[in-house]
């Protein structure tokens, strides 16, 4: 059973290069999002090229997937129950490591663009960057956790996979346009490419966006961060000469 | 117009904020209280982080309590004294209860403590306050007279005497002490200014004039929310300083409107109104406790709870 097991996985390996024949470009319209004052959310329009040597195999439709993936942090779970009449936190699972945002887009539906076997091995799905910490201790179900975490940040619209929205022209130029939301965080944003024929992947891209705050944004968060005692007076002066400026102008109000 | 907050880092409408601000800015000239009880929990709701939230409505409290307690000085209804006597009470308070807060945060639960606290402090001074102002109203209307202002409570009989010549009192310096620990204490925990307890605590516990009790609570707020911004500041640099600016413009507008609100109506009114306010609160804290959750799990920042 092992070596029958043995043989089928090194089958598909044999097979993965044959299927290789096939190479991604692709480009982005912007690999710099700047964040200002008034920054209300981004698009992003990523779009590509299908090269090959040989010509298409006409038995496997041309499939692409796009996954634009934030920057990554650990993130705490916690589940409310009753108890004594109130709704307090009970459980709580940490997690190692979540994205920020993620975004899939795919050209036909996710079970039909990749296979359950590629998405675990290219981590395609939002489900599979998601990384439990190894405690030993706990004794919580964290696949309960891990799909509330997911459902949340669903309805908050930072997890997203939008299916059937990847356009493919002629089996050859493909486009996508992924939207960035106004809550996004600054860092590199990991973007990759995934080609699949008959769900398995055949060729991938992969390139960054950079995303950063600048001018006013830039300099307080830099100044809160480097200089906090400094940030904190300057923030106590800013409110007080405020309040007292109110008062000023009220009184001449006042008189006039 | 859509701004993006570069230490909260999400995007929210200017006017919004600025609006929100005004709201609390009225409702701490009038009261005299900060409003740090009602602009955290509304800042949540509309999507700042809460340590944000906590931090930044601290400032805010700074500057609306600046331009409050500058329309009070003009009209001489500030105790400095007073004022001096329950800030250094108040700072020991705080100083303690960092402590104790950090200690609990070790325990777990915190989230738990602070909601019971607010509940249960929320509810007995604004059921105390209610039915007391409600009393006041109805006697005043039926004409019978003004109310004795010198009560002769316990609290006066203790050592240590000295005279507040503003709020017409020669009593202990330990009451108004051992006020000023509490409230710094309990605002340490709930993270908020303490005005709401304060405020009831001058006139019932104290029996100072309700006009200048206002202006003395806001004078000791102001050094103990500015003290709380640069805790903030310096540990969890969470003090967002766009975010404060567009609340404290709203903020110092609306205090001034509320200080001025506040000379018309009369004290049993002002009593009753902020009472009334207070039970609001607790009540909509309490259903939060009492009712199923849409969503029974929520997201925190990695790394401890």
């Amino acid at each position: 059973m092992l070596r029958l097991f043995a043989a089928l996985m090194a089958l598909t390996f044999c097979l993965s290069p044959a299927r290789a024949a096939e190479e991604v470009v692709a480009g982005l319209s912007q690999n710099l999002v700047s964040i200002n004052a008034t920054f209300v959310g981004s698009e992003i329009l990523i779009f590509g090229a299908v090269k090959r040597d040989t010509p298409a195999p006409a038995d496997e439709p041309l499939e692409v997937v796009v996954v634009v993936e934030g920057p990554s942090g650990p993130v705490t779970v916690r589940r409310k129950d009753k108890r004594f009449g109130i709704w307090v936190n009970t459980e709580a699972l940490d997690l190692a490591s979540a994205p920020s945002f993620y975004a899939v887009a795919t050209s036909a539906d996710l079970d039909k663009s990749i296979s359950v076997l590629d998405d675990l091995r290219h981590l395609v799905s939002v489900s599979q960057t998601i990384k439990v910490s190894e405690s030993p201790f706990t004794n919580v179900d964290p696949t309960s956790f891990t799909e509330a975490l997911i459902r949340i940040r669903e309805n908050a619209g930072t997890y997203r996979l939008v299916e059937n929205s990847v356009n493919i022209y002629k089996d050859t130029l493909f486009d996508a346009r992924i939207a960035l939301p106004s809550n996004l965080i600054e860092g590199d944003y990991r973007t990759r490419i995934f080609l699949t024929r008959g769900g398995y992947v055949s060729a991938h891209y992969e390139t960054v966006i950079n995303v950063r705050k600048v001018g006013l944004e830039r300099w307080i968060y830099n100044l809160a961060h480097s200089q906090p005692l400094i940030y904190g007076l300057l923030s106590l002066v800013i409110a007080i000469a405020a309040g007292w400026g109110a008062s000023a102008v009220f009184r001449v109000i006042q008189r006039g | 117009m859509q701004i993006y907050l570069p230490i909260a880092e999400v995007s929210v409408n200017a006017f919004l904020l600025l609006g929100l601000g005004g709201i609390v800015g009225i409702l701490s000239g009038m009261f005299g209280v900060g409003g740090g009880f009602l602009l955290t929990p509304l800042l949540f709701f509309i999507g700042i982080p809460p340590a944000v939230a906590v931090a930044t409505g601290a400032a805010q409290i700074v500057a609306s309590s600046f331009s409050g307690v500058l329309a009070h000085f003009k009209r001489k209804t500030v105790d400095l004294r007073m004022g001096l006597v329950l800030l250094l009470g108040g700072l020991l308070g705080a100083a303690f209860g960092v402590q104790l807060f950090n200690t609990l945060k070790a325990l777990g639960q915190v989230d738990l403590l602070v909601k019971l606290c607010y509940v249960l402090f929320l509810g007995i001074i604004g059921a105390l306050m209610f039915v007391e102002s409600l009393n006041a109203l109805l006697k005043t209307r039926g004409g019978r007279g003004v109310s004795k202002r010198h009560k002769h409570l316990w609290v006066h009989n203790l050592p240590f005497k000295m005279k507040f010549r503003t709020s017409g009192l020669y009593i202990s310096v330990i009451p108004p002490l051992l006020v000023g620990v509490l409230v710094g204490i309990l605002a340490a925990i709930m993270g908020v200014g303490g005005g709401f307890i304060m405020v009831p605590a001058m006139i019932y516990l104290l029996g100072m004039p309700t006009k200048v009790v206002i202006g003395t609570s806001l004078f000791q707020i102001i050094f103990v929310t500015a003290f709380t911004t640069l805790l903030h500041a310096t540990t969890n640099y969470t003090v967002d300083m766009a975010l404060a600016l567009l609340l404290l413009i709203g903020g110092v507008v609306g205090a001034q409107v509320g200080a001025r609100i506040g000379v018309k109506l009369k004290a049993e009114q002002l009593r009753s109104l902020l009472a009334l306010m207070v039970i609001v609160v607790c009540g909509k804290l309490a259903l939060d406790l009492l009712i199923q959750p849409a969503e029974l799990y929520e997201i925190g920042k990695g790394g401890g709870h």
